[in-house]
């Protein structure tokens, strides 16, 4: 039986999601993501036609609280999980290459 | 240590026990049961010394202390603490140091409570086995080869084993019922919305809700009476007065009606189970409730319209783990995407990555209507399926889990299986309801069986008298694993 999502399209998702699976773990997911998937398709019996979506159980909105000014972290507590610190910046590798810089 | 939180309050506030004897109890006990069980992530046993020395001083000069001051406590380490580290059993978090305290976590404090530390769970939340820790499983105190439960099985295996007589997990589809029920517990999952879940690491932040592990429902109470209420940094968090759930408890059960739904009792369920809760409910009649069937035929889509909404919530709420501004980095990228890709594929364990893409999936272009927005319609039957009950009885009585804990690494290699397990405990979280379980039994084979009871939305008071009056009629809930006892 074919898979419901297949090697190629397990590669993009990855991508998407910004993750790197190796080329093992690209048929272990595409396997059980299928069967998962399979599963999920059972919702398609339910008519839900005349049926509005729920994100929230318990809908608020408008939740305002009082502006008050307070104190913000400091560059040392909002840098202290930093991989790597350059000063008061957060240092992450050169983006660009040489030649397009 | 066998004694409840109010037996230790009221030791240590009457002078009879100090605060530190209790710490001490507790550290002895993690001592001696942590290397069989691996229930903590992390934990400071000098800096609960010096808080407790601090609440005996106090006490001593019959200073005011908080009502749960010198209770030795632990917390799930998806909760941030400014101590320690707040790890979610990830790697990617391993040596993450919370910049602030959970909004629980400065409650509990501010109630003079001692956090010893923080207890083991599935990678960010993700599972019902705790086997999906990068620190290694959690081990079930009442049978080691067997799982704890999860996510919160560390939570839940330290309460058990007598490490600390209560401690605080997440549930986000019954990761704090199923692991309650799993280690002979009693645990809540609150209404959403009733505890604020700032400081909370989240996973699906329209399901996850924070609430206690205890001994017993009066404990229970207790707990939910100090973490619970508004907080304005979480503005799901709902402004309505806390009830004092303790009062309430020992009002008698005339009248009340328990709705029993067949669709919590097909197939699936292991018989020995089915027997344990079938007589907890002729408890109940015997206690003077009506049992009531009702229906939830929505039922059977549960699980796949859980597992679409969380893990579509999980790959929004994870996209923040980008090896930018904290969190693990790779070492060697090979341009800007492989920093997020490399620092993400070596950060997360396999589980997460799975419900990262399959989140993923269900939002992406194409595939939203058909998955996603399906589900939330679905999603909407499901919630009136209760809202329809709750017309008709006071709570829902089911199982909690439609099995006892199974072996370590038993279902470890099917994902969807193990996502079945969680039949009966997802839908509170879709609807928003609290839920408690509570020991109901054992099996031949000597594995707590827990009973769930649900309630409608700000129902807890109700929810936690009917369960306290279980806890009056029967003594589940003070079995203890022989490994408590050292």
């Amino acid at each position: 039986m074919p898979g419901k999502i297949d090697d190629a399209q397990v590669r993009h998702i990855a991508m998407l999601s910004r993750l790197k699976p190796t080329e093992e773990e690209v048929r272990l997911f595409s396997e059980q993501l299928s069967t998962i998937l399979a599963y999920f398709d059972q919702l398609s019996e339910v008519d839900t036609t005349q049926v509005p979506p729920t994100a929230h159980a318990l809908p608020v909105s408008n939740v305002f609280r009082p502006d008050e000014p307070h104190v913000p972290f400091g560059p040392d507590q909002a840098l202290a999980n930093a991989p790597r610190r350059d000063g008061d910046f957060f240092a992450v590798p050169k983006v660009l290459d040489q030649e397009s810089a | 240590m066998t004694a409840t939180l109010v037996e230790i309050r009221d030791a240590i506030r009457s002078r009879r026990t100090g605060a530190r004897e209790w710490v001490e109890q507790a550290i002895a006990a993690i001592e001696r049961l942590e290397p069989q069980l691996r229930a903590l992530v992390s934990y400071d046993a000098d800096r609960a010394r010096k808080l407790a020395r601090e609440v005996d001083e106090r006490i001593a000069r019959s200073q005011e202390v908080g009502p749960l001051a010198g209770a030795p406590l632990l917390v799930k380490d998806n909760i941030c603490t400014r101590f320690g580290p707040t790890t979610c059993a990830s790697k990617i978090l391993e040596n993450f140091q919370a910049p602030y305290d959970a909004h629980v976590v400065e409650r509990l404090e501010a109630a003079g409570a001692i956090i010893l530390g923080k207890t083991n769970l599935d990678e960010f939340a993700m599972g019902g086995s705790t086997e999906n820790s990068a620190m290694g499983p959690t081990r079930n105190p009442w049978a080691l080869d067997r799982v704890p439960g999860g996510s919160s099985g560390g939570s839940a295996a330290a309460v058990a084993a007598g490490m600390v007589p209560a401690a605080l997990g997440s549930d986000t589809g019954g990761s704090i019922r199923q692991p309650a029920s799993f280690c002979g517990i009693t645990g809540l999952k609150p209404t959403y919305g009733r505890v604020s879940r700032y400081g909370l690491v989240a996973y699906g932040s329209s399901l996850d809700q924070i609430g206690p592990f205890a001994r017993n429902v009066r404990d229970a109470a207790l707990l939910l009476e100090i973490i619970a209420g508004h907080d304005s940094r979480d503005s799901t968090s709902v402004n309505s007065p806390v009830p004092r759930y303790t009062a309430a408890l020992d009002t008698p059960l005339d009248g009340v009606r328990i709705g029993y739904a067949e669709e919590y009792f097909g197939e699936g369920l292991d018989p020995e189970v089915r027997q344990a809760v079938e007589a907890a409910l002729d408890v109940y009649r015997s206690a003077g409730a009506t049992v009531v069937p009702i229906h939830l035929p929505h039922t059977k889509y549960c699980i796949a319209c859980y597992y679409l909404v969380a893990t579509a919530e999980a790959s929004s709420n994870l996209a923040r783990y980008d090896g930018v501004h904290y969190g693990h980095r790779t070492a060697a990228p090979e341009d800007y995407i492989d920093v997020y890709c490399a620092s993400r594929q070596e950060g997360f364990g396999p589980e997460v990555r799975r419900r990262i893409m399959l989140g993923t999936y269900a939002l992406s272009s194409g595939y939203y209507d058909a998955y996603y927005l399906k589900a939330l319609k679905v999603r909407t039957l499901i919630k009136q399926d209760f809202e329809q009950a709750f017309g008709q009885v006071d709570v829902i009585a089911c199982p909690t889990a439609p099995t006892p804990p199974w072996v370590i690494g038993e279902k470890i290699n099917d994902p969807l299986a193990m996502y079945l397990m969680d039949v009966y405990t997802v839908s509170a979280n879709l609807a928003g309801i609290p839920g408690i379980s509570i020991p109901c039994g054992f099996s031949g084979a000597g594995l707590p069986i827990g009973l769930q009871l649900l309630g409608p939305h700000f129902a807890e008071e109700r929810l936690l008298r009917i369960a306290h009056e279980y806890q009056r009629h029967t003594d589940w809930h003070t079995r203890a694993p022989q490994i408590a006892a050292g």
